[in-house]
């Protein structure tokens, strides 16, 4: 539901079904925007690595946000869709010849199909059942990769060609970016506007209570398998990102632990808000490099593999304390503030 | 033939670590319907415990194992009092994540204390082995099988004739009416974490000396989710039983099967899932577990 401030009404349908009411809204987006965009030309080139792949991990997020938060499929089997997504690219772009901005979707559309396959058994199981067949997911996942060696490079890795786009090439670190922000533009729309559809409006009703919805004439198979559809193809799609951007398909590039990170940002930044998926894969993946800023200089007091370590407990502990003090996560809270400053004489 | 045996007896030995892993889990849920994700972790850093009791402290190796008691029984205090009592009546996702996450800080624990690197405590734990014709029955596995009876003993008994194991049996059934009769459930959630923390914390020493201990161990965590899967979510003698059965048939699988795969085979990390995806999709509940009925 959007809150809106006393004296705003919609005056007509186009007012009512708009994404961005206020003016404020306008200013503060157009700020975001501003300064996203302008990211190439004041920051190092560490900073600009670290937005790009924030940037990837904002739009698999947006589809586990999908998948998990709205339809509650929780699913732990997010990178390994997103291996399905890196490699169909790989695949397309070095073996295929095919041009990157028809691999892009076919990655997408293929990572869906997989996640199709695998979100099978979710009308039989749900819970705890679901997220093991997620974690059985990925690890089939990985192994069939590296059994096929033949076309997936195995344990080598696949090189791929660097991306250009109708002619335009993207050889660029800042063009790159430019790519990667205006997709995460559009999947942040596409995103919302899913949840508003009658789709994404099942989603919520599966989620809040199936038997429910299944008496009031969700079906839910049919619905639970789009849910596993559309969160999966915004994994493929930023699987192939990421592929694309180090120019390499790797196994190692897609770990387990990738998909405990993105359920956490989905507890970080709240469950089931578009935004707040944003928050949350901004929130961890900023974490990650603080452990990797912090590491070295304890590597000497402690050990050397204190950076590694750190990237797992600095995360983890953040996640441990949003479930007990802030279940609802970073948006929650600042529609709190928001809704305090709105009202604010009372 | 000897082969075959061979197989039989080592993937004993793994399936005897799965059941070890897989009972701390199946305690836990039994108790308090919460899923511990952590159980491998918690005998990873037992594991590391026993490596610091034994090696650079040369503590005996009875004290060592006194002293691995008291770590479980803190580690289990602690996870439960800071981690889980403030999830009470939250549902089930949030209890999950929390066990992940405190999977992610253990195996953080693990290579900030001890480097995450490979260490053994070979010969300082009494030898056993036990030769059956041509075949040698590697010592984990005798371990694994003294240890898990003995733990299944004690749980066996504690559950069916203590006044503690009644109350624990009654908070699996029904937390309010156990509440309304007097019970503290909060003591008896500690109480389960305690004893899971315990097992695993004294199984991951024992297991430590035999196979050593590095941060995979904690991998072998999630392949025990399979036999759990397996066996069962509430049952006991069903997370033995899997982790016997799912340790043998990974073992001959990647024996038999893996060289006839196209590059190398490496059946046995994958093989526990494949499983588990079947026991779902066919049949949830697992070989021994109680079949839940949904009421609306």
């Amino acid at each position: 539901m959007i809150r809106l401030p006393s004296g705003t009404y919609a005056q007509d349908y186009g007012q009512d079904a708009a994404l961005v009411r206020t003016k404020a809204n306008w200013a503060f987006l157009a700020i975001v925007i501003v300064f996203v965009f302008t990211i190439p030309q004041w920051a190092s080139n560490s900073f600009l690595a670290l937005s790009t792949v924030i940037g990837i991990t904002i739009i698999s997020a947006h589809g586990l946000n999908i998948l998990t938060g709205n339809c509650g499929l929780v699913s732990l089997g997010h990178s390994g869709f997103m291996m399905v997504g890196g490699y169909a690219l790989a695949i397309l772009c070095a073996k295929g010849g095919l041009p990157f901005w028809l691999a892009l979707p076919i990655s997408g559309l293929m990572a869906g199909v997989v996640g199709i396959i695998f979100g099978l058994p979710s009308l039989r199981i749900k819970g705890f059942y679901l997220i093991m067949a997620t974690v059985a997911a990925y690890f089939i996942i990985h192994w069939l990769v590296l059994q096929f060696r033949s076309l997936t490079g195995g344990t080598e890795g696949l090189r791929v060609p660097s991306p250009d786009l109708f002619g335009l090439s993207l050889k660029d670190r800042a063009h790159y970016f430019y790519f990667v922000m205006v997709l995460v533009v559009i999947a942040t729309i596409v995103a919302k506007n899913i949840l508003r559809t009658r789709a994404g409006r099942a989603f919520v009703a599966i989620r809040d209570n199936d038997l429910a919805a299944e008496v009031m004439g969700v079906n839910l198979f049919s619905y639970k398998l789009q849910a596993f559809f559309i969160g999966n193809v915004f994994a493929g799609i930023a699987g192939g990102l990421s592929v694309q951007y180090y120019l390499y398909a790797n196994v190692e590039q897609f770990p387990f632990f990738d998909s405990v990170w993105l359920l956490g940002m989905l507890i970080v930044g709240g469950m089931g808000s578009v935004s707040g998926a944003i928050y949350g894969a901004i929130a961890i993946k900023l974490l990650q490099q603080l452990a990797t800023k912090i590491g070295p200089p304890l590597a000497d007091l402690v050990n050397p593999q204190a950076a590694v370590g750190l990237g797992l407990i600095l995360p983890s502990l953040a996640i441990i304390l949003f479930l007990i003090f802030a279940p609802r996560g970073i948006s929650h809270i600042w529609e709190r503030l928001r809704n305090y400053y709105q009202a604010w004489p009372f | 033939m000897t082969f075959f045996f061979q197989l039989f007896v080592t993937g004993l030995a793994l399936g005897m670590m799965y059941a070890l892993i897989a009972i701390g889990f199946v305690i836990i849920f039994k108790c308090s319907q919460a899923f511990n994700i952590a159980q491998g972790q918690i005998v990873m850093l037992g594991a590391y415990f026993g490596y610091t009791f034994l090696m650079p402290l040369r503590l005996p190796v009875w004290i060592a194992i006194i002293a691995s008691i008291g770590v479980g029984v803190v580690m289990g205090l602690v996870i439960e009092r800071l981690a889980l009592r403030p999830l009470l009546g939250q549902p089930a996702l949030a209890i999950v994540m929390m066990t992940i996450a405190l999977a992610g800080v253990m195996d953080g624990i693990a290579i900030m204390g001890w480097g995450g690197n490979y260490v053994t405590y070979h010969d300082v734990l009494p030898e056993l082995t036990l030769k059956l014709g041509a075949v040698s029955v590697p010592p984990s596995s005798l371990l694994g099988l003294i240890v898990s009876v003995i733990v299944v003993a004690i749980l066996m008994f504690i559950f069916r004739y203590t006044k503690i194991g009644l109350a624990m049996r009654a908070t699996a059934e029904d937390e309010q009416v156990t509440r309304s009769l007097g019970i503290k459930a909060t003591m008896v959630y500690a109480l389960v974490w305690v004893i899971a923390c315990v097992v695993g914390v004294v199984g991951g020493v024992l297991l430590g000396g035999v196979s050593g201990v590095s941060p995979p161990l904690s991998e072998i965590g999630l392949k025990a989710l399979a036999v759990v899967i397996l066996g069962g979510l509430d049952s006991i003698g069903g997370a033995i039983l899997a982790g016997v059965m799912l340790g043998i048939l990974e073992n001959l699988a990647a024996g038999y099967l893996d060289p006839l795969m196209p590059s190398g085979g490496g059946l046995a990390g994958v093989f526990p899932f494949i499983i588990m995806l079947a026991v779902l999709i066919l049949k949830p509940h697992g070989l021994f577990g109680l079949k839940r009925i949904e009421r609306v």
